[in-house]
């Protein structure tokens, strides 16, 4: 029986990481309550000793498993479970963003069309549906965000990214260690122009999140997405940060896939927003 | 074992309670074309499910009665069979089908609240009703009436002395009988649900949204009801009652309230339903 | 067994002990224990404020809570009860259970999975802890319908933080267990020949990888509502409360099958184990539950028969949701299929499970009631609701619960239960539970809406009935604590095959489990 070729699964030793972060959430979770409800310098101390655990939880979390990764300790089965493990939670990610898109077709199928129909009159005279738009009360005249600026300009900048980070990939494959260095540094700028991007046309946008449904989907969806791609782009910074220091090889590199079908995740999120809050 | 007695004892002085008492264990006797048929239909599925669980049950309590180990049996090998897979799969199917026919016309009859005799706009506010009867210049606002010294305290014997102990308004929405009343729900602040389960009406209220609904009683009679949805603290003491008159009874209501009305010095309330969120 | 030989690694030489060791601890067998006794704290904290619901219920008039107070306690008691007692006992039962039973050597990502147990306390207390801030805890209903969850203070902001902790470890509990199962199963254990258990967490564990992030997003939008502007479920800014339920209950509906598979997989072992016979129709089984699952996805109307959806959605809703019935019935002919012709004997697993089919079905059929739109009507938000999910949550899911808790038990413990008090506590709760509930189903009818402190005086005798059997009740579940401690200190020793009848993986070891077991694979036949 012992004769099987399977060679035993990595069972990791007793660890303080997982009360350490839940340390970190329930301070952060206070931390933003309190910031609400109870003044600034109390959310503002629980939230920076969130924040800290936090951070304290992440190094020295993925720094054991990077250690145990580096040292041998994982077997091909260890590798399967990660990689089952990542899809599951790539899908969760995107259930998370069904959400807001439901939201968004919701409020452009559903409520702003019943606002404007003939017995809403008695509710709302004279209010015309549409989208976009801010609603009957709320409906002050705005601009919405237009396709073909910057947000076009942003797509070809996360499609260009999502090329670059499968050179990198494809170098890494073949061995070609600087054209993997070469190809994630690009996808990082790529990553860090696009955020910069984003940031301008928040800065330039001629609405808020309060501007009725239209302004809450808009920010909440680019403003989610947005938060992806900053880890997203964390996530090859420090990807980068190992391969510089020469981790992973051809066969073995499971935590650089990780991170890119998490990039190429982000990159198709976006083109559900082009296409369905920017251009349709 | 004390607990078992204990146990018995209260089912025994459960049952002459309730034999005595003769309290209704079913819906409310129907009183529009539409609760009839929600009558019949919950009967109809009733029975079905009676029916179902007295034979699946009973193959299930036969095989727990006969196949004991201790009267000797002895287990036997079978483990799969298709036929009887697809048979029950296939038997409920088609009974639910057969559930599901008159269901789908009630739902459409209930849903068809075109050409009504009259409107009325009912508004729900935290904790009370607005009706504007848009046809006959009316608006009414309906309030709980029962006593609010009432309700901290029953009597010594935890009984309510009121016999419409928190089914009673101040204004009670009159209507005609026999006559189709359309009814345009919305709420100004939070949502609520106007239900009477007598005439088969239970529709939410939504903040800033109208709803329509529709009863139409066979007979004259008080119907009573309350708010079916959570709305705050006074959830519990909104009710509803409806009375339906015959057309010259309701004709002199409707006279009566104009007059009362016009006395009034203050015009009524403006109502603002541009906000419909208090925040 | 080659099982029980020492492990190859050299981690756990130092493990901590004490406290320490269970802050800590990788190893699935402690975890699904301080699953298991967490979910056990939040029963009796949720069902201490059912008995204080039902106290104030006993009679009409405000006796002992206010109305504020008594809204609070329904809101709480439901979410500690689904989130706090339920959903953490199944994730119990899957800790201690999958591993053994796929022969894996533990969860596939063990330092993750204490993670996933070590938020439940910290969101627990956010939760409950609400009810000591200003204002007192959420009291909008479980369900925290805005515009009405808009207008609380504090706590529905700790509730909603409470639901993503809560919700982040579900994700990472359900990623774990599905990786567990499909990559750690012992060589010759196809999918086709897992343990029904096993089927049925897998499912589950898409479900909610399915749906807790739909719920974040929803508490979410309703967190921004409150706090930053936004208008999603506001229709002066042109969105829709109704949008809200929609939202809410896209996870609603599959949450509570959430509460039930794994039930039924549970079940699906006891009732062959005590039957002596294999169980009947393995594969129709699998199928029936991945079809209850994905039809759990388009049945969520059935909750808004009354907001007033056009004709159109309702009969929708209604079709998907009658259709549920088949594959569920599916699940009840097998299991009374495999008692037949058995050698039946009725330790206190299969009197639970016994109970289970019979009381969960009579639950079954009151939802199929309320699946009848026009029914729905007249029935939508009084207590035949109440009675209907009490009975396939409490006589579904805690039945199932508390049997695979007796039937694992001397696996888990090395112990036998007592099985004189085991049977007590089955009558005693089975029955207390068929008179707190029974007669709600005759409150609906007549009429009484639920949420509310107080009733009209022609429904206080059927309250009363049902205040006295809540007591009986919750006194009764004191009975089971006392059987497991009991059980966990002594008694008869129990063989590694604790059941004459049982099969499977987890029976070929020791009982009590030593604390590493296949830690090389076993081969399965
Ligand atoms: C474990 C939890 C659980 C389970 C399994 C179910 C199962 C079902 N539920 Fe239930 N339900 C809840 C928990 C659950 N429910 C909760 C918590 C609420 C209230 C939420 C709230 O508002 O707070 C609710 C509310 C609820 C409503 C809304 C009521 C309202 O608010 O107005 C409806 C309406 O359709 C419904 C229907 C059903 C149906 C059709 C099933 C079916 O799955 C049942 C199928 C089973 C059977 C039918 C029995 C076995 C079958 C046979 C023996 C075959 C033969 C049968 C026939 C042919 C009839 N449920
Ligand atoms: C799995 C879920 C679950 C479980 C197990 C229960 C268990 C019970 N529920 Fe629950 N209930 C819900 C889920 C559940 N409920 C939900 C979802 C709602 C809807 C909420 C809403 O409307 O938003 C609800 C609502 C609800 C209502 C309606 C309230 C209202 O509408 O206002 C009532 C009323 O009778 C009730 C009663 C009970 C009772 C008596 C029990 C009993 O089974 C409890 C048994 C008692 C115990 C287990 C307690 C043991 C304690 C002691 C012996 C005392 C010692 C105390 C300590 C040591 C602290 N419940
Ligand atoms: Cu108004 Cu409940
Ligand atoms: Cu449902």
């Amino acid at each position: 029986m012992s004769s099987t070729t399977h060679d035993v699964y990595y069972v990791p030793a007793p660890s303080k990481w997982p009360v350490v972060g839940s340390t970190a959430l329930f301070l952060l979770a206070c931390g933003f309550i309190s910031l609400l409800h109870f003044g600034h310098t109390q959310g503002v101390v629980l939230l920076g000793a969130g924040f800290a655990t936090l951070t304290y939880m992440l190094f020295g979390w993925f720094g054991n498993v990077i250690h145990e990764s580096e040292t041998g300790k994982y077997n091909e089965q260890v590798d399967a479970s990660f990689r089952w493990s990542m899809g599951w939670f790539i899908f969760s990610e995107v259930m998370f963003f069904a959400a807001f898109f439901g939201a968004l077709f919701y409020a452009r199928q559903m409520s702003v069309p019943l606002l404007g129909d003939v017995d809403n009159q008695l509710v709302w005279p004279g209010f015309k549906p549409g989208w976009p738009s801010a609603g009957p009360y709320i409906g002050t005249e705005f601009h919405p965000m237009s396709a073909w600026g910057l947000p076009a300009i942003n797509t070809l900048l996360l499609l260009t990214s999502g090329v670059t980070v499968t050179w990198a990939h494809w170098a890494l494959k073949a061995g070609n260690r600087t054209q993997l260095n070469l190809g994630l540094a690009a996808t990082i700028a790529l990553g860090l122009i696009f955020l910069f991007c984003q940031m301008t046309e928040y800065g330039e946008a001629a609405f808020s999140l309060a501007t009725g449904v239209y302004g809450a989907t808009f920010f909440m969806l680019t403003g989610f997405h947005g938060f992806h791609v900053t880890l997203g782009t964390l996530m090859l910074i420090v990807i980068l940060g190992r391969c510089l220091r020469g981790h992973f090889t051809p066969e073995h590199h499971f935590a650089f896939e990780a991170v890119s079908w998490y990039w190429h995740f982000v990159d198709v999120v976006w083109l559900g927003l082009f296409v369905f809050v920017y251009w349709l | 074992m004390k607990k078992l007695r204990v146990l018995a004892g209260a089912l025994a002085s459960a049952v002459p309670a309730l034999a005595l008492a003769g309290y209704d264990v079913n819906i409310p006797a129907p009183k529009t074309p539409i609760s009839l048929q929600i009558y019949g239909l919950h009967m109809e599925i009733m029975y079905v499910c009676l029916a179902i669980f007295v034979v699946v049950f009973g193959v299930m309590f036969y095989s727990l009665f006969a196949h004991r180990k201790s009267r000797g049996a002895v287990a036997a090998h079978f483990h799969e069979n298709t036929t009887v897979e697809v048979i029950w799969t296939l038997i409920p199917f088609l009974i639910l089908a057969v559930i599901a026919f008159p269901a789908t016309k009630t739902v459409l009859a209930m849903k068809d609240a075109s050409n009504p005799d009259m409107t009325i706009k009912v508004t729900a506010y935290q904790w009370k009703w607005q009706y504007d009867y848009l046809n006959d210049g009316l608006k009414l606002y309906a309030t709980l009436s029962t006593p609010r010294e009432q309700i901290g305290a029953p009597d010594a014997h935890g009984k309510v002395t009121n016999e419409h102990y928190l089914l009673e308004t101040d204004n009670n929405v009159v209507v005609p009988v026999g006559k189709k009343i359309r009814l345009l729900i919305t709420a100004n602040d939070v949502i609520h649900g106007w239900y009477v389960p007598q005439l088969g009406v239970n529709q939410y209220g939504i903040p800033g949204f109208i709803k329509d609904a529709w009863f139409q009683a066979n007979e004259p009679g008080v119907y009573r009801g309350q708010c079916s949805q959570i709305c705050g603290k006074e959830h519990g003491y909104m009710p509803i009652v409806v009375e339906a008159k015959s057309a010259e009874d309701y004709a002199a209501w409707v006279k009566e309230q104009k007059a009362k009305q016009a006395a009034d010095a203050a015009p009524a309330e403006k109502v603002s339903l541009a906000d419909p969120v208090v925040r | 067994m080659e099982a029980s030989h020492a492990h190859a690694h050299d981690d756990h030489h130092h493990a901590p002990t004490g406290l320490a060791r269970y802050f800590t601890t990788t190893n699935h067998k402690d975890i699904g224990s301080m699953y298991m006794w967490f979910s056990l704290i939040m029963f009796f904290v949720g069902g201490f404020m059912a008995l204080v619901i039902r106290a104030e219920l006993f009679q009409p008039g405000i006796q002992i809570v206010n109305p504020d107070v008594f809204n609070q306690l329904t809101t709480i008691h439901a979410l500690v009860m689904i989130f706090g007692a339920v959903m953490p006992a199944f994730v119990g039962f899957a800790n201690w259970q999958i591993p053994l039973m796929v022969g894996a050597s533990d969860m596939a990502f063990a330092r993750m999975n204490n993670w996933s147990f070590w938020l439940m306390p910290p969101a627990a207390t956010l939760l409950v802890g609400s009810f000591l801030v200003p204002g007192g805890a959420a009291g909008s209903g479980w369900t925290l319908y805005p515009p009405l969850s808009i207008q609380g203070g504090i706590s529905v902001d700790m509730t909603i933080l409470a639901v993503h902790i809560m919700g982040a470890s579900s994700i990472m509990g359900s990623i774990n267990i599905i990786t567990t199962i499909l990559n750690m199963r012992a060589p010759g254990m196809t999918l086709m020949r897992m343990p029904m258990f096993v089927w049925t967490w897998l499912i589950t564990a898409y479900l909610l990888i399915a749906v807790m992030p739909v719920l974040a997003g929803a508490v979410t939008m309703l967190l921004t509502d409150r706090h930053f502007g936004t208008h999603f479920f506001n229709a002066a800014g042109g969105g829709d409360p109704t949008m809200f339920m929609h939202i809410f209950w896209f996870f609603g509906h599959p949450e509570v099958y959430i509460m039930i598979l794994p039930a039924f997989g549970i079940i699906s072992h006891i009732i062959p184990t005590f039957a002596r016979k294999q169980l009947f129709g393995y594969s129709s089984m699998v199928y029936a539950t991945a079809s209850i699952a994905l039809l759990s996805f388009i049945v969520w109307g059935h909750h808004m028969f009354t907001v007033g959806m056009p004709a159109a959605g309702n009969l929708f809703f209604m079709y998907a949701t009658m259709l549920i019935a088949v594959p569920t019935g599916v699940k009840v002919f097998n299991w009374i299929a495999t008692m037949w012709r058995g050698s039946i004997t009725f330790e206190t697993p299969m009197l639970f499970a016994v109970g289970f089919v019979s009381l969960f079905t009579i639950g079954g059929f009151s939802g199929l009631v309320l699946a009848v739109t026009p029914v729905d009507i007249t029935l939508h938000n009084t207590y035949y609701v109440v009675a209907h999910f009490h009975y396939v949550l409490f006589s579904g899911a805690i039945f199932s619960i508390m049997g695979g808790a007796y039937y694992w038990l001397p696996k888990w413990t090395g112990h036998m239960y007592d099985e004189t008090l085991g049977k007590l506590h089955f009558w005693l709760t089975a029955i207390s539970f068929n008179i707190t509930f029974f007669p709600q189903h005759f409150l609906g009818l007549a009429g009484m809406p639920r949420r509310i402190p107080d009733y009209a005086p022609q429904f206080t005798e059927f309250n009363q009935i049902s205040s006295i059997g809540a007591f009986l009740l919750g006194f009764s579940q004191l009975l089971f604590l006392y059987v497991v401690i009991k059980c966990i200190r002594g008694g008869a020793k129990a063989e590694a095959k604790a059941w004459e009848g049982a099969e499977g993986l987890e029976w070929t070891v020791p009982s009590p489990a030593p604390y590493h077991t296949f830690e090389t694979p076993p081969q399965f036949h």
